[in-house]
């Protein structure tokens, strides 16, 4: 068949009845004060990572529970577990050991 | 002698106000449209913040009232304003001359299949909130057990092409107390709430919230755009998860619309024969939004509950016992010197 360049562009629609909710799951069970984001973006504000790349606790939180795995990896891969989040944090969420929690869980 | 005083309305504002007025001595005359009394709250099963059982706050304020004079399925005729006082004919051919008189119609629900888009009436899954606090007063549980329920907030709401651009204030509310019953009852299910904003605005209404995260129920910022059927009969929502900047879908199998709150049309029918005016909002407009807010612009007529707009049960209450004051000092001013 010739090839003609054209292909069909993934769809960027999240699809949240293919979302893994086991793996979020078993996070809010290790994690339970992950189901107590409000998405305020406090951690984010104030994360020393993300002034030089892309990095937000908040969106990882999203990405996780829209399913979407990769995403959260690089949202998370520059965080240096500096707690500042922690401290901010105005639903006092350890998101410290958030942070690690995800990362054992989604073998990041 | 005893001043009449004709309540228009047996809805929690009017039982209220009622009682109040009654233990003051006056002789006060209920009507009611509907065969029973109770307005909105007897249709609702168990009130946020903290799910206390409607019927208990219904029962209380139907104790309050067993000196007024009740009429059921009963609507006014027609009213005027005659030299200081009302005269009322009543749908039961009684007439009434009233020194004051204390509208408190309530509202009607926005009518959700005006928003053609989210299938009310169409898809057998889609229901309203009322609808909802119906199935949950009746007992009455989903079979096959729902795995997926949605909740929409703000329909008929905050929406300009629906005609009401303004909050109703409660559903906020309503729907998180409802997704955390619809997860009691169903706990296999993914509940989800599609909100633009939450406004949880008064005494424990976070704590509700939070217990709804904690519950795992979802909550998904955006405003839910198309409600379409899939070839399994079950309901294909379509939205954008705003804080991902990202279309998203989901299949479910319960839709529930949070429909606002409306001008009552029967008030408007009594308002229009004595020329009371309404804002914008299609609710009737007080003398003034902060000192005079239960008085109307009509000496003698006054104001209680949703019908100035949307308003909570506590709101509502505060307002007919003020409404009730104001009442006695009217009376005291007009017609005992
Ligand atoms: C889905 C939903 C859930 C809610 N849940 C809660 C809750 O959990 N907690 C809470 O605090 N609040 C809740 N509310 C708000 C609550 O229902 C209202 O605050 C309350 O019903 C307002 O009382 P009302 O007497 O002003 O009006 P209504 O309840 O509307 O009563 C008005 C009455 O007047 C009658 N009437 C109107 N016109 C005439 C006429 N011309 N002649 C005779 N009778 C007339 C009507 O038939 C009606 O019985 C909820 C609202 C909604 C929409
Ligand atoms: S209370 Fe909430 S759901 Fe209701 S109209 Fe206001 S913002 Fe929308």
């Amino acid at each position: 068949m010739i090839d003609f360049g054209f292909g069909v562009s993934p769809s960027s629609r999240i699809n949240l009845d293919k979302a893994d909710k086991e793996k979020f799951n078993e996070l809010a069970i290790a994690e339970p004060d992950v189901a107590k984001c409000m998405a305020c973006g406090s951690c984010s504000a104030s994360c020393t990572a993300a002034a030089f790349e892309d990095t937000s606790l908040r969106r990882a939180i999203l990405s996780l529970q829209n399913g979407l795995c990769d995403d959260a990896s690089k949202l998370l891969s520059h965080c240096m577990l500096c707690g500042k989040c922690t401290m901010v944090c105005p639903r006092g969420i350890n998101t410290r050991h958030l942070i690690l929690s995800i990362q054992k869980i989604y073998s990041l | 002698m005893k001043n009449n005083i004709l309540v228009i309305g047996g809805g929690p504002a009017g039982l209220e106000a009622s009682a109040v007025l009654s233990r003051m001595g006056y002789n006060v005359i209920l009507a009611e449209k509907e065969k029973r009394l109770g307005g909105h709250l007897a249709k609702w099963d168990r009130l946020f913040p903290d799910q206390t059982p409607a019927k208990e706050v219904l029962d209380g304020l139907l104790d309050g009232i067993k000196d007024v004079k009740c009429f059921t399925e009963t609507d006014v005729n027609s009213i005027n304003l005659l030299d200081r006082s009302f005269n009322a004919m009543l749908s039961n051919g009684i007439t009434i001359l009233a020194d004051a008189v204390l509208l408190a119609s309530g509202f009607d629900m926005f009518k959700a299949e005006k928003k053609e888009e989210y299938g009310y009436g169409i898809y057998e899954g889609v229901m309203t909130n009322a609808d909802m606090e119906q199935a949950f007063r009746e007992g009455k549980t989903f079979s096959p057990a729902p795995k997926a329920i949605g909740f929409v907030h703000c329909v008929g709401s905050r929406d300009e092409k629906a005609g009401n651009p303004a909050c109703s204030k409660v559903c906020c509310a309503t729907a998180v107390k409802q997704a955390i019953e619809a997860k009691e009852l169903y706990p296999d299910a993914n509940v989800y709430c599609f909100y633009m904003d939450l406004r949880m605005f008064g005494r424990h209404y976070e704590d509700l919230y939070l217990r709804a995260q904690k519950s795992g129920i979802r909550f998904i910022r955006g405003r839910v755009s198309e409600v379409s059927e899939t070839a399994e009969g079950r309901l294909l929502i379509k939205a954008e998860d705003t804080l991902s900047s990202r279309p998203v879908k989901v299949t479910l199998d319960r839709l529930v619309l949070m429909a606002g709150m409306r001008p009552s049309e029967a008030g408007h029918k009594v308002g229009r024969q004595l020329n009371l005016s309404v804002e914008e909002d299609g609710f009737f407009s007080a003398r003034d939004g902060f000192l005079s807010l239960q008085k109307s612009k009509l000496p003698g007529l006054f104001y209680a509950g949703a019908c100035t707009g949307p308003k909570t049960l506590p709101d509502t209450l505060h307002e007919a016992r003020s409404a009730a004051m104001e009442i006695d000092r009217y009376i005291k001013e007009n017609f005992r010197k």
